[in-house]
């Protein structure tokens, strides 16, 4: 993968409550249980059990995406190659696909007491703290892009978005928020 | 919106689900034997069923799985959902239609 297509990072507005995240390393891991208790040994991964809930360690996480898949985040200071490779070497010959997602996708950081609601001005789930816990995350649907939303503090919700569709959501999240912040 | 409950996820807004058709159909161990009349009764011909209807689902935008519901195709309502593999509940009569 060029480095250039993590760097450049499309330009994102941002707000006191909306801003994008610094580029990270992302991986898309899918695999059965041997797999995934294999690189649970040294990347933070959800269980299998553990539906929609992220798994943090320092600046690293594994989010649960469904019942055999999972998106791994870390700093892009681990790049991407060096964490393939001590990934593999943990899984071994357990069946599993590891795929470097890390330029498909920007962060973007929704944050403050009206974060719920702007969030729900264009997706579906109900995002209340009993409803949607911190730590708990999901694919999802935000308008017409596919996101993934993952609550990380009460009030701050980090969305993943594919590169292409980050502009479309950063913009239809300003047009809600101004109903709220004006 | 229509709720949908996957059996991963819980309930679900409708806008993450894609339809998958009806359940529980089998794919003939030899095609090649078949004549054209049991091909064609695979392939095209299906129960259209007016009440509780077994169909496949996919929660595409979330766990991205497959997998099974009961539907009254009546009134819309799902009775409950398993996943793929496990056999379709019966229907008692007391539960709702």
């Amino acid at each position: 993968m060029p480095e250039s297509a993590v760097r450049d990072v499309p330009e994102l507005p941002s707000a006191a409550w909306l801003g994008p995240l610094p580029p990270a390393t992302r991986l898309a891991f899918q695999g059965g249980s041997a797999a995934r208790a294999a690189a649970a040994r040294i990347f933070p991964l959800p269980d299998a059990q553990d539906v929609c809930r992220a798994r943090r360690d320092g600046d690293r996480a594994g989010l649960w995406l469904g019942p055999d898949e999972c998106l791994l985040i870390a700093p892009a200071t681990t790049g991407a190659a060096s964490l393939l490779g001590e990934l593999r070497a943990a899984i071994g010959t357990n069946a599993h696909s590891l795929v470097d997602v890390s330029h498909r996708q920007v962060g973007l950081e929704v944050r403050g007491p009206l974060a719920e609601r702007i969030l729900n001005g264009a997706c579906a789930l109900d995002l209340s703290l009993d409803r949607f816990p911190v730590g708990m995350c999901t694919r999802t649907a935000f308008a017409k892009a596919e996101i993934v939303l993952w609550r990380t503090e009460a009030q701050h919700f980090q969305v993943e978005v594919w590169r292409s569709f980050a502009p479309y959501v950063a913009a239809l999240l300003q047009e809600i928020a101004r109903d709220y912040v004006g | 919106m229509l709720l949908i409950p996957c059996p991963h996820c819980g309930e679900r807004p409708e806008i993450e689900f894609t339809y998958g058709g009806e359940a529980h159909l089998v794919r003939p161990a030899d095609p090649s034997t078949l004549d054209d009349a049991a091909w064609a009764d695979y392939l095209y011909m299906r129960t259209n069923t007016k009440g509780v209807h077994a169909e496949r689902w996919r929660h595409a935008r979330g766990c991205g799985r497959f997998f099974n519901a009961l539907r009254d195709t009546t009134t819309d309502q799902f009775l409950g959902s398993y996943r793929i593999g496990e056999p379709k509940p019966a229907l008692s009569m007391g539960e709702p239609r």
